[in-house]
Formats: structure tokens, sequence, C-alpha cells
């Protein structure tokens, strides 16, 4: 009896008023579309206007006119160049930051300055770095989402324990073995929590990047509806980069906590 | 010639103004297939004193030998366990100590090197915890493993740094007799720091305290003269057993205390810190 009142709690908590929330701001949404904001497409209105894009998630009826998957599935791919780019700079800075107290000294203030810069400052920059736009889209991401890793990273190695340093050097490993049975392994759950925050930004600032660069995905089919006056959509784009972005995360947890529970 | 020699040896941390100096005047010497205990107060500096033979940190004054040659730095000729944390957490018991024998038998076919290395965990009664990782150990079977990846190493002289203190005292005892069986069948060497005079009575065939820090220095050695193997129920009756706690706790509590090496300074007197001191009956 016990068990099954838990149950019920539990779908009560964690399905029942959720879905209680949601409810209360779409509601919101109706009212404030109804009476102050005039421009403000309803629930409903959006929902109508977004079937034909949710309903055939991956049709191609033009360049610019595709189901909301394939423009989400376009964005994903270039975050994904554009993270794994990140990662591979980062990584390796940050392996450099928290082994060398001389390198930490030297690069932290140029990285504490770096950080806060947004991507619409970069991405200018990377065009004319590269003069296309794919590129400099890739370049942005990159830059805009490393610090966390970098971050991170040097905090991990930072926080290895002498004694698990001790052990290495008792041992004699050589340099390439320290880092792989030592150095690496002590630093991945640090380096996890960095790839997780990275990964959170660089779905932030494709957006921007894709507006800036008129290129299809998510981010570019909202600024060309808003110029098409579809304001509806620009609401699905803002829901779908919401889930998108929440369910990334709720992945690098995952992947996180299980590495964590072998660490 | 002694297998490890300490003359003179002095070591300080911090800067050069308002340096503190851990250790003065240490002066030691082990012989080849003796057990030698170092007993005394916490914070005195014991862990200093094994990461110095250790090779882990270097002696400001004073020279470390070991066969005759200095130690410059840490190796695989001197094996050592730490209190906690001498286990990479990432790694089985098995490739725990694999990493070792991996490293110090490179002439060894593979399967050579994984047969010593389950020879030693078995020889330490853990055949059955080679797939285990250390947090599924309890800190008694983690400092088995820890002793068993030393032993494995085949090294010249084994330093234990307080291997039992974090355990509970029932563990504690049962390894303590363990420590004993393996020393008995291997007569390795053997430099164990420990802040409980019984473990070292049980162990050592030397006893030697280290005086109450800063400036901690070794006051005279205690031969422990009681038949091997011993056992710790009849050991309790026997009275050089009493004699041996008596002289080292009454150098501990006596001329080696805070107190009386205080007393010049006339610093407060704090309270000693040596484990299980009670008047013996």
């Amino acid at each position: 009896m016990a068990g099954s009142t838990k149950a019920e709690r539990l779908s009560l908590g964690t399905i029942f008023i959720p879905l209680l929330g949601f409810g209360l701001v779409v509601l919101l949404w109706s009212i404030a579309s109804h009476t102050v904001a005039h421009n403000l497409p309803s629930p409903s209105k959006t929902w109508e206007t977004s079937r034909p894009y949710l309903v055939e998630p991956f049709a191609k009826r033009g360049e610019l006119d595709q189901g909301i998957l394939r423009f989400t599935w376009y964005s994903l791919i270039l975050v994904a160049q554009g993270y794994a780019v990140a990662l591979a700079m980062a990584t390796p800075l940050g392996f450099l930051l928290g082994r060398s107290k001389l390198f930490a000294k030297g690069f932290d203030p140029i990285i504490q300055i770096l950080r806060p810069v947004s991507p619409l400052a970069w991405l200018p920059l990377g065009l004319v770095l590269f003069e296309k736009s794919r590129p400099a889209a890739l370049f942005t991401i990159a830059i805009c989402s490393m610090w966390p890793t970098v971050l991170n990273t040097a905090m991990g190695v930072r926080a290895i324990p002498q004694d698990y340093l001790n052990v290495a050097r008792v041992l004699q490993l050589s340099p390439g073995k320290t880092f792989f049975k030592v150095l690496l392994p002590a630093t991945l759950p640090y380096m996890f929590t960095g790839f997780r925050l990275s990964l959170g930004i660089a779905w932030l600032v494709i957006v921007a990047v894709e507006m800036l660069t008129g290129s299809p995905g998510v981010g570019g089919f909202l600024w060309q509806e808003y110029n098409s006056l579809i304001y509806e959509h620009i609401i699905l784009c803002i829901l779908t980069i919401g889930i998108v972005g929440f369910v990334l995360d709720r992945l690098m947890s995952f992947a996180e906590a299980k590495l964590r529970a072998v660490v | 010639m002694p297998l490890l020699s300490l003359k003179a040896v002095s070591k300080g941390f911090g800067p050069k103004k308002g340096r503190t100096e851990v250790l003065h005047d240490i002066n030691l010497t082990v012989e080849e297939g003796e057990f030698v205990a170092i007993v005394g107060y916490s914070g005195a500096g014991k862990s200093t004193l094994i990461n110095l033979v250790a090779g882990l940190e270097r002696a400001d004054e004073g020279e470390v030998l070991l066969a005759g040659k200095p130690i410059s730095g840490p190796g695989p000729d001197r094996g050592v366990v730490f209190q906690s944390y001498s286990l990479l957490p990432w790694l089985t018991t098995f490739e725990n100590v694999l990493l070792a024998v991996d490293q110090l038998f490179p002439d060894l076919t593979p399967q050579a090197r994984k047969d010593r290395a389950k020879a030693v965990l078995e020889s330490v009664n853990l055949g059955h915890a080679l797939n285990k990782r250390p947090s599924e150990l309890s800190g008694g079977m983690r400092q088995r493993v820890s002793v068993a990846g030393a032993l494995a190493m085949d090294p010249k002289i084994l330093l234990l740094d307080e291997p039992f203190s974090a355990l509970d005292a029932l563990t504690r005892a049962t390894l303590q007799d363990e420590l004993e069986r393996i020393w008995e069948k291997h007569r390795k060497t053997v430099l164990m720091i420990t802040n409980d005079v019984d473990e070292a009575i049980l162990l050592a065939d030397r006893i030697i305290p280290l005086s109450a820090g800063p400036q901690a220095t070794l006051g005279p050695a205690v031969e422990v003269a009681l038949d091997r193997p011993r056992d710790r129920k009849a050991m309790n009756h026997d009275p050089r057993f009493r004699s041996v706690r008596n002289t080292v706790i009454e150098y501990l509590l006596g001329p080696g205390s805070r107190k009386a090496r205080a007393s010049k300074k006339d610093a407060p007197a704090a309270a000693p810190q040596v484990e299980r001191v009670e008047v013996p009956a």
C-alpha cells in the first residue's frame, strides 16, 4: 500500500504538476495575446500555422521552407562541428593551464577578457578572417563555447590529489602513461562538466550565427519568418530551440552521471 | 653497510622568512631485513620523513642514502603504502597492481605479468576481489591491495606511512597480524611510521620515537626482543612487552613531548596525542 501511494505521489509530482505549469503559461500567453500584445500570435493560431512544419517535420518544400526537425538537424550539424573544434582546442589548453603555473599566470587574464565576449562580436571577425559564412560560423561557435571546458579542465587538473601523482612518481611512469593512467581519468569528471556547459553555449550561439549568416537552420528560419511577418513561426522556433537545448543538456548530464559512477 | 641511512637530515616548509623546520637533525640507519617502526605524535612530521625516503621530497640539510647512494627522486626500489589514496579509483584492484608490475617487469610477457599481479593479490587473500574497484572495497581491503601493490614491485625497502590508522580497531588488528605473516614470509626491509605504540611493538624489531614538532627529532631507539611470530594476546602478559611500551611512552610523554620541548620558549603546553596511552597494570 505504501508503495502505491508513493508511486501515485511520484506521478503527481513528476507529470501532473509540470503539466499544470505548462497549462498556466499557455493560458497567460493566450490572455496576453488577446488583450495587451496584439502582435503576439495566440497559442491556437501558433499551432495552426506551425502544423505543416510539425506533422511533416522532415519535409523539404524549398530552401527556406522545410520541416522543423530538418532545420534542427542542419543546426545540430553546425553545432556539432563547431563544438568539436571547441573541444579540440579547449581540452589541451585546459591541461596546460592546470599543469603549468607559468602558463596559467600568462594566459588566465586573456581568457578572462575573451570569455564574456558575445557571439555577435566574434562573427564579423570570423567573416573577415575566413571570408565565407560557414567557417566563420564554426569559428564563432568554437570560440564562444570553449571557455567552460578550458576552465573546468584546468580546475580538474589542479584538483588531482597529490597522492595520485605520487603513485605515478613512485612507479616512475612515463609522461604519456602518467597522462593516460592518472591525469586524464582523474580530470574526466571535471572535463565532462565543462563539456556539458560548452554544449549549452554552442547551442545558444547557433541562433545568432544562423541569423547573421542566413544559413538554413532553426535560427535562420526564425529570422526569415520574422522578415516574412509570420510571427507564429518565431514562437515555433523558440520552443524548438528550447526543447532541443534541454534534451542536449539532459543527455550530457546522463553521460556525466554514468562517468562519475565509474571514477 | 646499512640499507638505508639518514645523516643529520633537516627539512622545513614555507618561505625563507618564517620557515618552520619540521624535522631537525634526523639520524637513522636501517639494516637489510630489519623492521623499524617510528612512533610519534600526529603532525610531528612523520609523513615528511617517509616522503624524504620515498624521494617525494628533498632534505634541506644532511643526506638520505639507500644502499650507500643518495636518493635523488622517487623510484620503484622503495615501495610506499600511504595512509590512504595509494590506489587509483578508476582502476580495479587487479589493474592497480598490474600497473606496478607492468612498470617494473617490462621484460616479462604480458601473461607472466598478469599472473604475477594475480599471485600477489592472492597472497593477501584478495583473489576474489580482482575485478572490484577500490570504492567497492572496505578500508581494510584497500590497504591490503596497497600492500600487495607495494610488494609486487619487489622493492628493496617497504615504506609504510601510517598504513592502518584510518581503519577501525578490529580491522586494524587483523591487518597487523596479516602484515606480520607477510613479513615473516618475505623478510623485506620495512620502515613503518605509526602513532600506535602497540602496533609498533607487535611488528617491529626496533622502535624509534619521534618527538613532538616543530623541529621534531628522533629519540633513543628501543629494541623489541620478543620472539616471532608474536601473539598479541600472549604478548600483553610479557614483561618485556611492558618494558618496551613504557620506555617508548615515557620518552614521548617526557623528553619528547611538546611541553618539554617548548619549555625553553615558555609556550603553552599542548595535550599529548599519543594514541591509547594507559598506565600498564
